[in-house]
């Protein structure tokens, strides 16, 4: 504290004392408001110390007069959320999906809830909405590979598709023909066959000579007319859906070597009700059988 | 060391007056006039109180399932009630259109007649003029406010000062509690109120309006008016030479002065310069400077002045609602011009006023009564079938204003050979549906529409909706677009 205070002539205003190269600096004190609202945050602040959460230990923390803690909020919100929540599920719990389907208010529940449940589980996959990606079948179509029943549905989703944990799985295997079984030509053939039944094969004559190739090798599993059987596993083939590809190159590929999609056994991983709810999701996405 | 620094001791420097920022506030004493514009004000008060506490309280019947309170905004269930006019969110460009009529209402208003909406009809008027009869009542009129304020705090002031603001902070929260009426059921509400059940919401907004009539009415009073309120910034754009506005009549009063007896009052002007004017000026101006800001039109000063001219044996109306058209040719000695109403300032106000006025009205009697929206999914975008068709879904939601239960019947145009269905409801394609809407609420549908393949030639067809009542026949429409593969 200087003993002596400048006063600048022009303003009459005190100087700090302090100076640099020869320009000086007026010292104006905040307002009073200022200072007063200053204190005024303080005293705040003495009663937020007592009553919130505030000074940390070693471990743990002060946990404050009123107890709060955002945490337990959260939970409680939850737990609330859950009670409401719980009424539905009871009734979910022993419906069947049928039941849920003929009352309104059960199967909006169950739209929402496994419209959420979707997103959390299968739409990483099976993409939202069900649209499905190249290897991963579109779910909103009207083609299943093993039945899109409602009981189809949840049968697949409890225990999976090639799901080895799971020994009530499902499982199908498509022999490797390029391995031995049919020549490269054979193969070619019976791909130009695989399109004719849907559409124009590229090369008819290939075609013709394909169809007594797929006679032999393909009709114990996709049919005689190639419409596929969902108690195997076997897709349809005279359709317009093609899990990987519809090209002559992508069909030649899957019957050379053939790629097999995995899926897992839900049946562990999610609660009864919420299978029932991603049944009833995944049937009303538009092809539901 | 600069010239222009001087040398004191520390002790000399509490001596130094503060310059205050900015000026302090110089309290307002009113006082009590009677006269025409004093009459009007409590007229008009007591119809616009009378107006603001009563109307949450008229019923009018809309039938079961509905709200009977005549004027209601409904926010949990989102609507607004006028009497016969219901409201629905979707609407809300009614409100647009109130709020611009209002503002036109004000232009129009104000050209022809000057300040009449913040002498007279401004909430903060008539608030602040309730507010100071009350304290008139208590304190007693200026002189023995002034008195009193001076004093020091003794017995007899602090149960005045007490009793006035007991009684501000009953109006405030009265004037609160009226203005939650307004968004929930009055009677239902008061009862939930006493008993404490109303919710903290309800409670908050109480306090709030509390708060705000008892500091804007009891102590910022004028000062809204001078420093918060936009309008007295512009509205002078709204006058011109023919707007009636409270004036001060220079050439008949100057030069002012203290009159004497037996004066000759041919060689002065009539203003005896007793400030009655000021002292009678809720926002403590002298009128006689001109036409200024923190004038609000309020006409109090042509009272107080009319009550003094009589006593002096000089014609009334020294200060009086006049036109500067009128007082230029006064004071020139002029014939008295026409008064013009009908300036082209004014006819565009007023058409605009009514113009909007009618496109409302006419928007209001052919609202209709039901609408249609079509969201369509994005995920995916469409869906290739076994059979090659391709599927698109859509999100319908039917808005049924009527208080009835409709049925619809829900068609397609645009592709040949759509058909469509609904989950959960009329699971068979067809080229139609039958849909329906509960009474006033919005049916949400999940809607399926398949097209054979040839028939989407493009990734993007355009393709409308027609919603029509099957009894009625009233029909809307929805255009949107069906997706499919590139081609």
């Amino acid at each position: 504290m200087p003993t002596k205070i400048e006063k600048d002539s022009v303003t009459g205003t005190e100087t700090t004392g302090h100076e640099w190269d020869g320009i000086k600096e007026l010292n104006t004190p905040l307002p009073k408001w200022w200072l007063y609202v200053m204190y005024a945050t303080i005293v705040w602040s003495i009663g937020y110390y007592i009553l919130f959460p505030s000074i940390p230990y070693w471990t743990g923390y002060f946990e404050g007069v009123l107890g709060y803690s955002s945490r337990a909020e959260v939970e409680e919100k939850l737990d609330a959320a859950a009670e409401r929540q719980s009424e539905y599920l009871t009734v979910m719990r022993d419906a069947s999906p049928q039941e849920i389907l003929e009352d309104p208010q059960l199967l909006n529940f169950a739209l929402s809830g496994g419209q959420a449940a979707f997103a959390d589980n299968c739409a990483p996959c099976h993409a939202p909405g069900g649209a499905g990606r190249p290897g991963y079948p579109v779910l909103a179509d009207d083609a299943w590979i093993w039945g899109g029943t409602m009981d189809e549905i949840q049968y697949t989703l409890l225990h999976g598709i090639r799901w080895d944990e799971d020994s009530e799985t499902r499982f199908s295997e498509m022999p490797a023909f390029g391995q031995g079984i049919l020549d490269r030509e054979q193969i070619a053939q019976v791909a130009n066959f695989v399109l004719s039944l849907s559409g124009e094969a590229p090369d008819p004559e290939a075609a013709e000579a394909g169809a007594e190739i797929f006679a032999a090798n393909c009709t114990s599993c996709h049919g005689e007319n190639g419409t596929g059987d969902p108690e195997f596993g076997a897709p349809n083939l005279a359709d317009q859906v093609w899990l990987y590809g519809g090209t002559e190159t992508d069909i030649r590929q899957q019957v050379t070597d053939p790629r097999h999609g995995v899926m897992p056994a839900w049946g562990e991983r999610l609660d009864p009700e919420t299978i029932k709810m991603l049944v009833v999701y995944v049937h009303s996405l538009g092809g539901g059988e | 060391m600069s010239d222009n620094v001087a040398v004191e001791d520390a002790v000399s420097t509490k001596e130094q007056k503060q310059q205050p920022l900015f000026s302090g506030r110089v309290q307002v004493y009113p006082k009590k006039v009677s006269g025409f514009f004093r009459r009007m004000k409590w007229q008009v008060l007591a119809v616009l109180l009378g107006i603001y506490y009563l109307v949450p309280w008229i019923r009018w019947d809309r039938g079961p399932g509905a709200p009977d309170q005549a004027v209601l905004i409904d926010m949990p269930s989102r609507r607004a009630y006028f009497f016969f006019i219901e409201i629905w969110p979707q609407e809300v460009y009614y409100l647009a259109g109130l709020l611009i009529l209002g503002a036109v209402g004000l232009f129009f208003v104000t050209s022809l007649f000057g300040r009449v909406w913040c002498g007279y009809t401004c909430p903060q008027t008539v608030w602040t003029d309730l507010y100071m009869w009350i304290e008139r009542q208590i304190e007693g009129d200026r002189n023995a406010r002034i008195k009193l304020d001076k004093q020091p705090l003794s017995a007899a002031k602090a149960v005045k000062k007490v009793s006035k603001h007991a009684a501000w902070l009953i109006i405030a929260l009265l004037t609160g509690g009226a203005w939650i009426m307004y968004f929930n059921d009055a009677p239902t509400l008061v009862g939930e109120l006493f008993t404490g059940q109303a919710s903290t919401l309800v409670y908050g907004f109480l306090g709030l309006f509390t708060a705000t009539t008892y500091i804007l009415a009891g102590w910022a009073r004028e000062q809204v008016c001078t420093y918060m309120c936009p309008w007295p910034r512009f509205q002078a754009a709204m006058f011109d030479e023919d707007t009636l506005i409270v004036t001060y009549q220079r050439w008949r009063g100057e030069p002012r002065g203290h009159a004497k007896k037996g004066e000759d009052w041919s060689q002065r002007g009539d203003c005896i310069d007793c400030n009655a004017c000021v002292a009678a000026c809720p926002t403590g101006i002298d009128i006689r400077d001109g036409n200024q800001l923190e004038c609000i039109g309020c006409g109090l000063c042509i009272d107080a002045c009319n009550e003094i001219m009589p006593k002096v044996g000089r014609p009334t109306e020294l200060i009086t609602m006049d036109t500067e058209r009128n007082q230029y040719a006064l004071e020139h000695g002029e014939e008295r011009p026409k008064r013009h109403l009908v300036r082209p300032r004014t006819l565009l106000y007023a058409l605009l006023f009514f113009g909007i006025g009618l496109v409302m009205l006419g928007s209001l009697f052919f609202r209709a009564t039901l609408d249609i929206n079509v969201l369509h999914d994005r995920n995916p975008l469409f869906v290739t079938l076994s059979n090659g068709d391709i599927r698109n879904g859509y999100t319908i939601k039917l808005l049924n204003k009527t208080r009835e239960g409709r049925s619809f019947t829900l068609s397609f145009e645009g592709i040949e050979g759509a058909e469509m269905w609904v989950i959960g409801k009329e699971e068979t394609p067809a080229a139609q549906l039958q849909l329906s809407a509960e009474p006033d609420s919005v049916a949400t549908y999940q809607a399926y529409v398949r097209v054979p393949a040839e028939a989407v030639d493009a990734a993007k067809l355009d393709i409308r909706f027609l919603l029509s009542d099957t009894e009625t026949g009233e029909t809307v429409v929805k255009d949107t677009v069906f997706r499919g593969p590139e081609r």
